[in-house]
């Protein structure tokens, strides 16, 4: 049965039994009105032209399709093409999307944005493009991330920014984005809250895939240039699934490409120590969507464990959980240790150090590329540079600076 | 009839206000939160509001936030609710009791389960934070088949249109929170509550507590003036929560209980006499 890829979500978020608003009485009339928002100016031609003025000029787009073919020998297999969103502005495919809801938040009159961040480069784009703004920007980041991710607190605070640490629950990413929740609440008036991955409640989910889909649209394109074809197979890291999404769904239509999303094994999955929920979770409600979560038998969430900060998350977005459920995508997950030596590889063979979090992507590319014949195409999204990971790599090394 | 309703329409017509308690169990340990629901009412309590732990409290200040980490931490999640509310029961037949939490816990029992569970237990709402009307048309079929009553939040931003269709499904009261923000945050603007009851009342004639601000006999007596009942949450649970878990635990909850609620019930009930 043809599924049409371009209506979901429905008019109330809902992708499948996925996604949807679920979210405090307090929250509704704010979301209405970014949703109002939103479907004003998502076909405004005035708003379409900004976007893509500020991705060529400020962003640096199209990024590159790169035939990374010293790799590919190495793999023994398919060839092996990276898109390379770690070539944008601030090193990741994160400012697509700021970018996006930044021109968004001026047309409604907001002053302040506000941002949760994992890893901190969702961070350090909002910061980016506040500064470039001139709004007044919070960012919202957990403790253990703050410590895990040092150097990116630095670009924010560099950029005007103020990083919050939160010491709520776990002290990562979802609790950031409760503590992100509740400063929303308290100053919707003159707020706009950034999210920068593709959950929480509708409309976020769509707008963040909208603004993300630039790079699918491009890399369809680039690929059918540079090659004569379509790829054969997508691979992009999970974590919220922003990059995923955006890779991912331009091509959903074009039933010969398959598609992986790679999440995070952490130590393990059967450890219990991961950020899987696609692979090892089940569904539930959090942050204002229905989806697929770390959760024990009591509903409550679980930590979760990742050697990146950006895909240490106990949920991700709707889409993909209906995604998996459809069949169309095929969700795998990838250890620490085998993310580690893949961005170690990836280094050396082509003189590209990939963000923890897409080495994850980069690792099970490599694993799928030897499974098929040569003149096969694997594309990878490469959805961050590796220069944030430098200390978290070499302390595993047991190297201090 | 449903014990809630039957109590909110008693109390309307007697003229008296209802004080509703909050405290979220298994705060500050498992086995205080019975017998200091039991003192709450002993003080006046007419309500009580009973939250449910969840790791992801999203709505909260930092003050509940951390009674929800406290009572995580001694295992208290929604079975063990149920089971505090089973315990209750058993000499308190009487007041109503509202649980309040998120979701996820809900979910992950199954709406029919759930509410099958609550109703046996002696549940008679269910405020579900992360619940709005839209998305929550099977759980209140569910809970309505069981006598439990949904309960409804009412934020300053809440449109007519959908408060209308809010009160068309709303038991029990209208739960109107009294500031843009988390619980127990800054202080109360009366006169902006004042204005919004006003609205409130011209489109229906349900109950309405408010909450979000009320943490003394002044709060409460000027807000307990407009609306027909308050709802003491921060307060009270920052007291609790200041409560060393050990072998006086319990005892410290009861009296703390009454020390928080005592002069509130007293001002509520002085708004009546004058009147």
């Amino acid at each position: 049965m043809a599924v049409d890829y371009k209506v979901l979500p429905d008019s109330r978020g809902h992708f499948g039994p996925y996604g949807g608003r679920f979210v405090s009485e307090t929250l509704m009339q704010a979301l209405e009105e970014l949703e109002a928002a939103y479907q004003r100016f998502r076909d405004d031609p005035d708003f379409l032209r900004e976007f893509d003025i500020d991705m060529a000029h400020y962003v640096g787009r199209p990024s590159p399709v790169y035939h990374a073919e010293r790799w590919s020998r190495e793999s023994g297999g398919a060839q092996l093409y990276l898109k390379r969103e770690d070539l944008n502005h601030t090193g990741a495919h994160k400012v697509n999307n700021t970018i996006g809801q930044a021109l968004l938040a001026k047309r409604m009159g907001k002053t302040r944005v506000i941002a949760e961040t994992g890893a901190g480069q969702h961070g350090v784009a909002t910061a980016t493009v506040a500064a470039r703004l001139g709004l007044e920007c919070q960012v919202y980041m957990g403790e253990e991330d703050v410590r895990r991710q040092s150097l990116n607190v630095y670009r924010m605070k560099l950029l005007g920014a103020e990083v919050i640490p939160v010491t709520s629950g776990s002290r990562t990413l979802k609790d950031a984005m409760n503590e992100a929740m509740r400063d929303w609440v308290t100053n919707v008036d003159n707020t706009f809250y950034i999210i920068g991955t593709v959950a929480g409640p509708h409309p976020y989910p769509m707008l963040v895939r909208d603004f993300q889909s630039i790079i699918g649209r491009e890399a369809r394109e680039q690929m059918l240039a540079m090659t004569g074809a379509l790829p054969d197979a997508l691979v992009a890291c999970v974590g919220g699934g922003s990059n995923a999404i955006g890779l991912f769904h331009p091509f959903l239509p074009d039933a010969s490409v398959a598609m992986y999303g790679v999440e995070a094994a952490g130590d393990g999955i059967e450890t219990g120590r991961h950020a899987a929920p696609l692979s090892a979770g089940r569904p539930g409600v959090l942050h204002g969507n229905r989806t697929y979560l770390m959760e024990d038998d009591d509903g409550q969430i679980i930590e979760t464990h990742s050697i990146s900060a950006g895909l240490d998350y106990p949920g991700v977005g709707p889409e993909h959980s209906w995604l998996k459920d459809t069949g169309r995508v095929n969700y795998v997950s990838i250890t620490d240790k085998e993310a580690l030596a893949a961005f170690h590889r990836l280094t050396r063979l082509e003189g590209i150090m990939p963000a923890l979090e897409s080495s994850h992507a980069i690792a099970y590319a490599e694993k799928l590329a030897g499974s098929l014949p040569k003149d096969a195409k694997v594309l990878v999204n490469l959805s961050g540079r590796g220069d944030k990971d430098i200390h978290t790599v070499a302390a595993l090394e047991g190297i201090r600076f | 009839m449903n014990r809630l309703n039957q109590r909110m329409q008693a109390l309307k017509a007697s003229g008296r206000k209802a004080l509703v308690p909050y405290l979220v169990c298994g705060d500050p340990c498992a086995d205080a939160t019975v017998p200091a629901m039991h003192a709450l009412v002993k003080a006046g309590a007419d309500v009580i509001e009973l939250g449910v732990p969840f790791s992801d409290p999203m709505a909260e200040g930092p003050v509940i936030q951390r009674a929800h980490e406290r009572a995580l931490a001694q295992k208290t999640t929604l079975r063990g609710t149920l089971e505090a509310v089973r315990r209750f029961r058993e000499a308190d037949k009487e007041t109503p009791i509202v649980l309040m939490g998120y979701a996820n816990p809900v979910e992950v029992m199954g709406y029919a389960a759930f509410a099958k569970a609550a109703a046996t237990a002696g549940v008679d709402g269910l405020l579900t934070v992360d619940m709005p009307l839209e998305e929550g048309g099977d759980l209140n079929a569910a809970l309505k088949a069981e006598g439990i009553e949904p309960i409804f939040l009412v934020a300053p931003t809440t449109s007519p249109e959908r408060l209308a269709r809010i009160c068309a499904v709303a038991g029990g009261y209208l739960y109107y929170v009294s500031l843009k923000g988390v619980t127990g945050a800054a202080h109360l603007q009366v006169d902006s509550v004042k204005e919004a009851l006003s609205r409130i009342r011209k489109l229906t004639d349900k109950p309405v507590c408010v909450g979000f601000g009320i943490k003394d006999a002044a709060s409460a007596s000027a807000v307990g003036a407009l609306a027909d009942g308050v709802v003491v949450g921060s307060a009270l649970v920052d007291r609790l929560g200041a409560i060393a878990i050990g072998a006086n635990a319990k005892t410290e909850a009861e009296s703390t209980s009454c020390d928080v609620l005592s002069p509130i019930r007293a001002a509520l009930d002085a708004l009546v006499t004058r009147a």
